[in-house]
């Protein structure tokens, strides 16, 4: 891969998410520098999770959703007419709350299946690049003698894990995180933000948590939504020891949740 | 006070007693009827019956091989037709099926469903046999074939709309197109089920008669030229227990036999495999 | 509106250069699976319009003739006389109906204490096997119920049922004359047996969707279990066991081979249940094959056209009430 020149990877302009005629994002407008990570918090209902969903065109997929303003990956609006969203869910990954691995898989082929799409490769590479996600995701050791295993057998942090290796897999730009940890026991939770700290000097990443102290431990800035509007977005230790708006300073000491 | 209480104590209890007693009356039938198939059926089957042919009327002895193997072709060729069609119908409104086409194919499947299976062997006459001129085993398939579509259609929705919808997603925020997660995935996951449905729409299928009685007709003799009349175990029970002929009743039993033997196999090999899914999950 | 406050921002100043995007986002591919996969299962699925669309024509079109030439006369004439060309279907039809309804006045009180009994009152480890008895009965071929009508029921009416019927019924018309085995009343009887299943399973889902809250409440105020059975769970599914009860009925309209070989296959209109009789879907296996002509053979489909709309009529009413009451679960159709 070439050096990482750009220092923006993915950057919202005006971002505007709606379900039919009510909106549930307003204009927002953020940057996600290259190789960071960026929490994203607010109350629930706050339109995070949908704002997440827009950044790899999944939104559009739900009934009633549409999308106004523009999302720009490496300087390229995503939302472009002739772009083909199935392209770009391969550019930007996604993990979700709860723990999806397919069913019928093993583990292998789970982890290679977002490989796959793109066309044959050869098995050498599918599993040379299977081993390096399963490793980025620190599951590797864990999994190595079991890899045609089912993928169900494995506990509650290491399917979500092993999405996060599928996810992965395929090299994309960005990692987009729903709340990746709230299904999981504090261990699990534990290993899923270590992974964090790792797998940023790949990949640029999102995070939804509705835990602040995950955001606090995880994330170098952190965004601050309240009512489908970005209300305040900072580096992480200033968001959390000097925020600017009242709401922010609300939020974080627990006035409101 | 006490003595009301008890009165309707007792009533309960009494009205208990006749529900239970309901219900055992209502599952006996089933048990006689197992019973005399064995009875009547069970000494008749040896190694003969399964692979001679018939013998000429009123001779004893013989066997049904043929019923046996016309009943696979037919069966056979009814699922060749009818598994594509009604599986694909199920995919259909498991995935798209919300909009009023959905809902169109969804209650004439019902009515398809509902429809009697002489009805569908006259339609299934009109159609393959009289422009043919002459029955064959491909027009009963083709009947057996209409009865199974709807009820294909709605296991296969009912097991692809189970797969939760996460996977849906999962599968679409890796990159995936919608076909490629609507069979790799979604249907994929389904599959034990549908196959389930699959199991269960075949061992009705095996069982029917009416549909067959104007299109495959039925035949004395081996043949397994599908363009050509054919006989099937149904079929042949049909004849020799409505024949006058002593012997003919006594085949009619062990046919039974066999045709029941074949038609709980699958039954109950496909509610095993949905249940051994079911604990494992 | 928000703006991005400067700290966030990166260093701005600085031309990027940046690295070139893995995958090209402008490519125009046109996901062509997609469509192929959408139109390969709509048509799939649009074989079902289009089949029963054939079928209702078919009917129509090869039943015209006698429908043109008897009238609606066709229902309430009772004469079926090939020779002489007279066709009139109502002993067919009577048949059919008191089949059909002696097999309800049976088979429901059996299959209401199945689902009732299964539902309220069994212990937990009868549950799996006493349904899985009840399923098998629907697994069993019609021309087997057929066989064990003619060779096991018939006799067993004969010589423990019907004598004591005639004893203390015989003076009524319902259970006048002889008895010759093969009859309404043995096909009732079948019929009864072979819709059980059917009523019972889909009166058990409606009876298992009723919110045990219900059933509480009746419990909570002093009912005994048969009160609250009866007082608070059976109104409330009421709909859903009437729409059960017509499913039933549905299916007992268009059985045909067990009742073909007990009841008799006789144009006849009679008042007693011990006299042969004929249903519409037995006159169709029983005369199709031999309708010489043309005009015979369109007074047969003009019967099928007949037991086809009935059935549609039935079944979808029954439908109609199930799914009021046991929304969501897709009752009844469950393998049956």
């Amino acid at each position: 891969m070439a050096p990482d020149n750009a220092l923006v990877r993915l950057e919202t302009k005006r971002l505007t998410a709606l379900f039919g005629r009510s909106p549930a994002v307003h204009e927002v407008s953020v940057f996600f520098p290259t190789n960071t990570v960026t929490a994203i918090i607010g109350p629930s209902g706050c339109g995070k999770s949908t704002f997440l969903r827009c950044l790899n065109r999944m939104h559009e997929l739900s009934q009633g959703g549409w999308v106004t303003g523009s999302v720009m990956l490496d300087g390229d609006d995503i939302y472009d007419a002739g772009v083909n969203p199935v392209v770009i869910r391969r550019q930007i990954g996604m993990v979700f709350q709860r723990p999806t691995p397919f069913p019928t898989m093993s583990i292998y082929e789970n982890v290679a299946a977002g490989l796959r799409v793109n066309g044959r490769l050869p098995r050498r590479d599918v599993d040379a690049a299977v081993e390096q996600a399963l490793r980025q995701a620190a599951l590797w050791d864990e999994v190595k003698d079991r890899l045609e295993g089912s993928a169900v057998a494995l506990s509650g942090g290491q399917q979500q894990r092993l999405c996060i290796a599928r996810a992965v897999a395929p090299k994309p730009e960005v990692l987009l995180l729903d709340e990746p940890t709230a299904s999981l026991d504090p261990a699990g939770t534990q290993r899923i933000e270590e992974l964090c700290h790792e797998l940023k000097q790949r990949y640029t990443i999102v995070i939804v948590t509705h835990n602040m102290q995950q955001a606090a431990r995880v994330s170098d800035y952190t965004a601050f939504f309240y009512m489908g509007k970005l209300v305040e977005v900072n580096r992480t230790t200033a968001i959390f020891t000097r925020p600017k708006q009242p709401q922010t300073e609300a939020y974080i000491t627990g006035r409101f949740g | 006070m006490s003595g009301r209480s008890t009165r309707r104590r007792i009533q309960s209890a009494v009205m208990t007693g006749i529900v239970g007693l309901l219900c055992i009356a209502a599952v006996a039938p089933l048990l006689f009827i197992f019973g005399n198939l064995v009875a009547k059926g069970a000494s008749s089957i040896d190694w003969n019956f399964f692979v001679q042919n018939p013998v000429p009327a009123g001779q004893t002895g013989g066997g049904v091989a043929h019923a046996i193997v016309g009943t696979g072709i037919i069966v056979g060729l009814a699922g060749l037709i009818g598994l594509p069609v009604g599986v694909g119908a199920g995919i259909y409104l498991a995935e798209y099926g919300g909009g009023k086409l959905g809902w169109i194919v969804r209650f004439l499947a019902d009515v398809l469903n509902g429809t009697p299976s002489i009805v569908i062997g006259i339609f299934a006459w009109t159609w393959l046999v009289k422009p043919v001129g002459h029955f064959s085993a491909l027009a009963g398939g083709a009947a057996l074939a209409v009865l199974m579509v709807p009820m294909l259609a709605r296991t296969t929705e009912e097991m692809v709309r189970l797969v939760p919808n996460s996977l849906r997603e999962a599968a679409l925020a890796l990159g995936y197109p919608r076909w490629r997660t609507s069979l790799r995935v979604m249907v994929r996951t389904a599959l034990g089920g549908i196959v389930t449905g699959a199991l269960v729409a075949i061992a009705r299928a095996a069982g029917e008669t009416a549909p067959l009685l104007f299109t495959a007709l039925g035949n004395l003799n081996f043949s397994t030229n599908i363009l050509q009349p054919m006989q099937s175990l149904s079929l042949q029970i049909y004849v020799y227990a409505t024949g006058p002929f002593e012997e003919w009743h006594r085949l009619a039993w062990a046919s039974a036999l066999v045709l029941m033997g074949l038609v709980l196999i699958l039954s109950v090999s496909a509610r095993w495999a949905t249940r051994q899914r079911h604990g494992t999950r | 509106m928000t703006s991005v406050p400067t700290e966030q921002k990166p260093i701005a100043a600085a031309p990027v250069s940046r690295p070139a995007p893995q995958v090209i986002l402008r490519r125009r591919s046109r996901n062509v699976g997609d469509h192929v996969h959408r139109w390969v299962v709509t048509g799939l699925a649009c074989v079902v319009p289009v089949l029963l669309v054939v079928i209702a024509g078919d009917l129509l079109v090869s039943a015209w003739p006698a429908l043109r030439k008897f009238g609606p006369g066709f229902l309430w004439t009772s004469t079926w006389d090939p020779v002489a060309e007279v066709y009139g279907a109502a002993p067919m039809i009577f048949g059919t109906i008191v089949s059909s309804l002696l097999a309800l006045v049976i088979a429901v009180p059996l299959s209401l204490g199945v689902a009732i009994y299964l539902t309220e009152f069994s212990p937990r480890w009868l549950r799996q096997p006493v349904s899985f008895l009840v399923e098998l009965l629907a697994a069993v071929p019609s021309v087997v119920y057929g066989l064990w009508g003619i060779f096991v029921l018939i006799p067993f009416l004969r010589t423990f049922v019907v004598p004591g019927l005639r004893a203390v019924l015989g003076w009524t018309p319902l259970f006048s004359g002889v008895f010759y085995g093969n009859s309404m009343l043995a096909g009732g009887i079948i019929l009864a047996i072979m819709i059980v299943p059917y009523i019972a399973a889909v009166s058990r889902e409606v009876l298992s969707a009723v919110p045990s809250s219900q059933r509480e409440a009746a419990l909570g105020l002093g009912a005994t279990r048969w009160e609250a059975v009866w007082t608070a769970v059976l109104p409330y599914g009421r709909a859903g066991v009437i729409g059960a009860v017509m499913l039933g009925l549905g299916r007992a309209l268009g059985e045909t081979m067990a009742v073909t070989m007990v009841i008799g296959n006789r144009h006849d209109i009679a008042a007693s249940l011990l006299q042969p009789g004929f249903t519409m879907a037995a006159a169709l296996a029983n005369e199709f094959s031999e309708a010489t002509t043309s005009m015979y053979l369109s007074a047969l489909f003009a019967v099928g056209l007949v037991l086809f709309v009935l059935t549609i009529v039935i079944n979808a009413l029954a439908r109609l009430l199930v799914w009021r009451v046991a929304r969501g679960a897709s009752a009844g159709s469950r393998a049956l």
